[in-house]
């Protein structure tokens, strides 16, 4: 097919931020999590557990507690003292409320979602009711000294327990008196040290889980203030628990890095006595596990290395299938990098600042896998710091490098790039017309004549770029029925004709630039769009699914083409829908009209749609037998999927031209020298 | 359960257009690639579907006047199409042609009933006087002689199959009434001859087959609305004429008060047939339908009312059903889910397990079965019977014998009969592989032959005992007597088999085992089969190279051992062979050890017996390990060329084992001495060579970390080709 020279970038610092919290929707399909640095993400289980929805972070909001209440609202409350309503349409922090306790360590809602605990700094629980459009402020329960790090609701919503330091509490949530307090460190001998229970879970039998710094998890009768069982797990601190919804299993995280299932079961076959038994060790984290959840079907944890990872439990598993796999998902399901295509730049996008490079070069060429000699170097050109505490929600530079934009949560910034010779220049564009911010996506136009804005209910507007730095409001397209949803992806065509546009409810829209209006709706599927792009040269759009369908739809004759409804009849390859990552971009080559390029973090893939497709039985990455094959006997191996697992994990790749790629990649080595050293733990031999 | 999905036309068969110009379709023949059909109708044209897409993709007719034949069919290898028309003209395209006038044509000596194509056997011709030639061999020479084999008989459905590399051939005829059945295997030549058992007042209609495991299993829908089936094996070792095929009910088509008059059905898997036909309820009129039936549970699962009607044929391709209604050719999908008791409640588990579990029921080995493994041990001696009286008791057995007769009665009845019927009946208990708890019943066989074994110890059926061994997954606690047996007649081939074949033998039986290969002299070996296949491939090489060198040795080696006992010839030996250069014994015995060397062991188990092995034997046993440690350390990957071949961690713990039992034995013997300062040697050399490696192997390692650091470099430009 070709060969292609990789310009393989390592140098975008990208330091996903660690998981502080989970909280697995309440008989609902879907987890919350929060980032070290405020950053709230929303993953669906059902669409193979695609990260949905991301709220950037906020210097000013730190999350240390998140809970679903009243259906599918979403709380969190963080040390700034404030409990945060998010608002999962619009992806921003929909209104905040003083918990006036100092810094709020822990947050519980009830079991009907109606109440919210949570547990401050200065010792106090205090309860707020969940109403319509926000909470309300109901009362403090009896409040002594230590801050509460940890609360749990009794299922009958009577009582509430609470986790201190070197002590546990039991409120009555009717008299708001305690009525029961235990000691957690009385058991061990000569410890001058204190006992921090990290984490507490009130069963309906009436027993208290507790996880603590001395590494035990231990199982008390409240109402006795006895302890039943307790199993030291751990040298160091167990920070997290989680219990399934039916009570008959936990899963724990520590600061080892290691995860342990406890399972409530039978003391032997048959009999009705019931203990809680260490199940299942894993250690799939380095660091501290902050933060897990137990789902029906999987354990999930989320560490401090920035990883969360889903292990399925096999025993609730009907069948092998996508949900059967061990996931792990260490960087965000979209993009951070975009790319000037004539200019060679790229732009990385960080939490609070953006980066431009200008890629090197080489005059020689070469055959597979060789490495060329550089005659240039890559550049660092600018680095654009954003001011304030807000993340940045989104970046984009334009094909030619001249524009760069991005948005946080309430600003949207234009900046005009010049170059001359080896000076930069970087002006903001003065007067952005106003909209109403943030911006969920850039896209400039193919010719960088115009810019796309992703925006609230649906919407795109259309701005025009002036040669002199200045920049207008030309249109904002709305979709025909109204969408409370904000759009995510854009997708523009080369010949400037049309821009799609995917809203949260995964509704795709198709608006025509010549005449701004309305063109289709792409018909709906169930199932979140991942990556979508338009072919310059047949106008067809490509769509990626997070089941790893792959779509075109021909936007003239608004219908799927013919090679789509060939795909979906005869199926894509096992392997490719085993698939744990969504595809992240997709883009085309213009010389090669039946080439599509597609990647996700651990494949490159061109997809040629003028070879038939792989059966179930034929090998999907053939490209090092193929290479092994002489020439007359490839024909018959080729297939449409040409795959190359060579560049991992790769945040992005792109064409340059017609056969010169980028590939960016992020080693997880890399990030591992970032983060702090782990417990050091003695190993075997060592 | 079984459903019937959704449905579509696939071409109108009306006399304005579509296919066939209202005159019917002839058949339906597979295409050359999944999803295409060939319809041949009863005119002059055949036409290629592709099934989904509803669209011929081409057509081909013959000359005005003539008449297509026998339905066309594809050769699956060539991608050819074959046809006859005018009963003897043979025409061969390709998709290209257009006109069949001047596509290829060969004129044959007689009339042709069908062609079958096999996929991969190529097509094999049908004439009407029963006469069966594959193609290539017709091409040959067209105008050969072909054979009457039926006389005034009737070809009324015939079908073929592949078993293993053989095309079979099976066809029914009729006679004044009598139905007979005639299975032709293609490469051996062997035609069969049955008849079909007769029926009071009702004949066959409509025919289908399938084959499993060597034998053929023959479904007849007859006038009187039920199916039959006949078991016909393949395997027949009687050259008998005309046997008679028994028939055993395999449904009934009629439900609560109606009854379905089939006119032709399909085998859709092992408990589902589907039957077209008209349901005829008691005073309402009868209306034609597809239906669906559960022979495991005798039940309709299904059905659809086809009130435009049929021509009573029904084909059957790829879950797929065709058939005519009205004047179309119309298709149904079908979903066949294997029937069983969680489906029925919902708890079926979704698994892609194969559907052969090899689970013994071990309840259905009820009280008949026990008594007979009593009775038999105490049973009398055998009367002998001359060959005729065999046969007649034979059929006398076979007529007391309906299919409900369960096995432990079967064998009850057996137990007095004479040696070969015996045999017989058991090689014909063990043709019905379909049985349920099969594995139970070959139990049963067993135990009854290793029985009448023990009470008349002339008797002893090598070879029978050989292919159930061979042939089916047998444990050695389903018959814990067989190897007993074996050991005692010193059938070593036999022992060989179990010893590869159980999973659990006890370590005792592998001690004796043991005991006896090394004790067995090799003359004695070289006149008996025994399956060489682990020891071929390294140890032939050994003897084609230094065969006039070992020639002398070889002689003397054997005249030794013939007299069981190593005497003081055994020093001078020992110099010779010692160093491992060649093997101490000869392969046959070779091949045994390795038998002994892959069975599966617990150490604690076995070192009491072993501590019981006579010195000389453990001093040679020793020897041939030695002997495989060095070939083993010759190769790189220290693993032995051919199948079944002992490993070398195989071979170590052996070495350990038989030093740990016989540790002080060793140092005492004189003749071992040599043997074991050699093997210290080699072994200390080995250690030394590893050590080395793990030397060289900790500098490659740090070599690697270098490399990885300089692949960490922030930026290159790489070439990268994609095929």
């Amino acid at each position: 097919m070709g060969e292609f020279e990789v310009h393989r970038v390592r140098f975008f610092g990208l330091v996903p931020a660690g998981v502080r919290c989970l909280a697995c929707e309440p008989r609902g399909g879907r987890l919350a999590l929060a980032r070290t640095d405020g950053a709230v993400e929303v993953y669906n289980f059902a669409a193979n557990y695609f990260q949905e929805r991301v709220i950037p972070g906020n210097e000013a909001r730190s999350v240390e507690a998140l809970c679903w209440a009243a259906g599918d609202r979403l709380f969190g409350a963080g040390l700034g003292g404030d409990i945060t309503e998010y608002d999962l349409a619009r992806l921003c922090a929909a209104r905040s409320v003083d918990g006036c306790g100092g810094p709020i360590w822990s947050m519980a809602a009830n079991s009907t979602g109606t109440q919210l605990a949570i547990g401050c700094e200065d010792g106090s629980v205090k309860l707020f009711q969940v109403v319509p459009g926000g909470i309300q402020f109901e009362r403090n329960l009896d409040r002594r000294k230590g801050r509460i790090l940890c609360l749990s609701w009794h299922p009958s919503d009577t009582h509430i327990v609470a986790g201190s330091i070197d002590i546990l509490r039991v409120f009555d949530v009717c008299s708001g008196q305690t009525v029961q307090r235990i000691m957690v460190n009385y058991h061990v001998q000569k410890v001058k040290r204190e006992c921090i229970v990290w984490s507490i879970a009130f069963l309906s039998s009436g027993t208290v889980v507790t996880s603590d710094s001395f590494g035990r998890v231990q199982f008390w009768d409240w109402e006795r203030g006895t302890l039943l069982e307790s199993h030291t797990v751990s040298t160091s601190a167990v920070l997290s628990l989680a219990v399934s919804e039916k009570e008959d299993s936990i899963i724990v995280g520590t600061s080892t890095g290691a995860t342990y299932q406890f399972q409530l079961l039978p003391v032997k076959m048959g009999s009705l006595e019931k203990r809680w038994v260490r199940t299942k060790p894993f250690q799939h984290h380095t660091h501290d596990v902050r933060a897990v959840a137990h789902s029906s079907t999987a354990l999930i944890s989320g560490g401090l290395d920035a990883q969360l990872v889903i292990r399925p439990l096999m025993e609730k598993m009907q069948k092998k299938g996508y949900d059967a796999a061990l996931r792990k998902f260490t960087f965000p399901h979209r993009r951070l990098v975009s790319c000037a295509r004539k200019a060679r730049l790229l732009l990385f996008q960080f939490s609070q600042h953006l980066e431009l490079w200008r890629l090197g070069s080489t005059n020689k060429t070469g055959k597979d896998g060789e490495v060329l000699p550089l005659c240039r170097m890559p550049e660092h050109l600018v680095q654009l710091k954003s001011k304030g505490p807000e993340h940045i929600y989104c970046s984009c530079v334009s094909p030619c490098g001249s524009w760069v934009a991005y948005s946080t949560a309430s600003r949207f910034h234009l900046y005009r790039v010049q170059y001359e010779g080896d000076s930069i220049s970087v002006k903001k564009v003065p007067k952005v017309p106003k909209l109403l911010p943030p911006a969920y996506q850039l896209q400039f136009s193919a010719d960088s004549g115009s810019l796309f804005v992703a925006s609230a209910r649906g919407s795109v507007h259309v701005l025009q770029l002036l040669e002199l730095g200045g920049c207008k409001l030309l249109h904002t397209f709305r979709p025909p029925s109204g969408s409370p949803e904000a759009v995510y992806l854009l997708a523009a065509s080369a010949d400037g004709h049309w821009v799609a546009a995917v809203s949260g409810d995964w509704a795709i829209h198709i608006y025509n630039l010549k005449c701004f209006k309305h063109h289709c709706a792409v018909p709906a599927y169930s199932c979140a769009v991942t990556a979508l792009a338009i072919h310059p040269v047949t106008n067809n759009l490509v769509i990626a699914y997070s089941d790893q369908q792959l779509f075109e739809f021909s936007i003239p004759e608004k219908q799927y083409t013919a090679w789509s409804r060939m795909v979906q009849n005869c199926g894509l390859h096992r392997v490719w829908l085993e698939r744990d990552s969504p595809i992240t971009h997709i883009t085309f080559n213009p010389k090669n009209p039946s080439h599509i390029l597609l990647h996700d973090i651990y494949m490159f893939c061109v997809l040629d749609k003028s070879l038939p497709l792989p059966d179930n039985s034929a090998l999907l990455m053939n490209q090092s037998t193929l290479k092994q094959l002489p020439e007359n006997a490839r024909q018959r191996q080729l297939h449409a999927f040409k795959i190359c697992k060579k560049f991992q994990p790769l945040l992005f790749a792109d064409l340059l031209d017609e056969n010169c790629l980028v590939m960016v990649e992020r080693p997880i080595m890399d990030i591992k020298t970032q983060l702090p050293l782990p417990i050091q733990q003695k190993k075997f031999g060592t | 359960m079984a459903a019937l999905c959704e449905s579509f036309t696939l071409c109108g068969l009306g006399p304005s257009g579509g296919v066939g110009l209202g005159g019917g379709l002839l058949a339906l023949e597979p295409g050359p690639d999944p999803d295409h059909v060939l319809l041949t109708d009863r005119g002059r044209t055949a036409t290629l579907f592709k099934v989904s897409d509803q669209k011929p993709l081409g057509c081909w007719s013959v000359k005005h006047g003539q008449i297509i034949t026998c339905p066309v069919v594809c050769n699956f290898e060539t991608h050819e199409y074959i046809a006859v028309h005018d009963d003897k003209v043979l025409r061969i395209w390709k998709n290209k042609d257009i006109n069949l006038d001047k596509v290829f044509k060969a004129t044959l000596s007689a009339d042709v009933y069908r062609i079958h194509s096999l996929p991969n056997g190529g097509p094999v011709v049908l004439f009407k006087g029963g006469g069966v030639r594959t193609l290539d061999v017709l091409l040959e020479a067209p105008q050969q002689e072909i054979e009457n084999i039926i006389t005034d008989e009737v070809i009324k459905w015939s079908e073929a199959f592949m078993e293993g590399q053989q095309p079979v051939l099976i066809f029914t005829t009729e006679k004044d009434g009598e139905f007979f059945v005639y299975v032709q295997k293609l490469k051996m030549n062997g035609l069969h001859k049955y008849k079909l058992e007769q029926q009071e007042l009702s004949k066959p209609l409509n025919f289908t087959a399938h084959i499993k495991n060597q034998t053929i299993t023959l479904l007849c829908l007859y006038s009187n609305d039920s199916v039959y089936k006949f078991l016909i094996p393949l395997q027949q070792n009687t050259e008998e004429e005309e046997q008679i095929l028994s028939k055993s009910l395999l449904l009934n088509l009629s439900v609560s008060g109606s009854v379905l008059k089939g006119t032709s059905f399909v085998v859709l898997d092992k408990d589902h047939i589907a039957v077209l036909g008209s349901l005829a309820a008691s005073g309402e009129e009868s209306k034609e339908c597809l239906t669906i039936w559960n022979t495991k549970f005798q039940t309709l699962q299904t059905s659809k009312e086809l009130p435009l009607g049929t021509s009573g044929q029904l084909w059957c391709y790829e879950e797929k059903f065709f058939f005519t209604h009205g004047k179309v050719l119309t298709v149904i999908m079908y979903k066949c889910e294997t029937s069983s008791l969680a489906a029925a409640v919902g708890k079926l588990k979704d698994s892609q397990a194969p559907e052969v579990s090899s689970f013994v029921n071990w309840n259905t080995l009820g009280d008949e079965e026990l008594v007979v493994s009593f009775q038999s041990q105490q049973s009398v001696a055998l009367k002998s019977e001359s060959k005729m009286t065999l046969r007649s008791k034979r059929t006398t057995v076979a007529k007391v014998q309906p299919d409900t007769l369960s096995v432990g009665q079967l064998l009850l009845n057996l137990k007095d009969a004479s040696t070969t019927a015996f045999e017989d009946e058991l090689r014909q208990l063990m043709s019905k592989a379909q049985m349920p708890d099969f594995q139970a019943t070959i139990g049963c066989v067993i135990t009854a032959l290793i029985n009448r074994c023990k009470t008349n110890p002339k008797y002893y059926p090598r070879n029978f005992l050989l292919q159930i061994v061979q042939t089916r997954d047998l444990s050695y606690s389903l018959c814990p007597d067989l190897m007993a047996v074996a050991l005692e007649k010193k059938d070593v081939h036999l022992l060989q088999i179990c010893l590869q074949r159980f999973p659990d033998i006890p370590e005792e039986i592998t001690y004796a085992c043991l005991k006896v290969f090394l004790s067995i002299s090799e003359a004695y070996l070289q006149r008996i089969d025994v399956n060489l296949e682990s020891v071929i491939c390294y140890i032939d090489i050994e003897f084609n190279n230094k065969e006039v060198k070992t020639e002398i040795v070889e002689n003397g080696f054997n005249a030794e051992l013939e007299q069981d006992i190593w005497d003081t010839n055994t020093t001078k030996e020992t110099h010779l062979t010692a160093d491992g250069e060649f093997c101490p014994v000869g392969p046959q015995k070779a091949a045994l050890l390795n038998a002994v060397l892959h069975s599966a062991y617990s150490e604690t188990f076995l070192l009491p017996h072993l501590k019981n092995l006579p010195a000389q034997q453990a001093v040679l046993f020793l020897r041939y390990l030695y002997y495989l440690y060095v070939k083993c350390s010759e190769k790189i990957n220290t693993t032995l060329p051919g199948i079944c071949s002992p490993t070398i961690n195989q071979v170590m713990d052996w070495m350990c084992l038989l030093l740990d039992a016989h540790f002080t034995v060793m140092v005492m013997l004189p003749e071992a001495k040599e043997l074991l300062s050699n093997l210290h040697k080699f072994v200390r050399a080995q250690v030394r060579f590893y050590s080395e490696l793990n030397k060289i192997e900790g500098s490659l390692r740090e070599l690697q970390r270098l490399h990885h650091q300089k692949d960490s470099q922030t930026y290159s430009i790489e070439v990268l080709e994609l095929i």
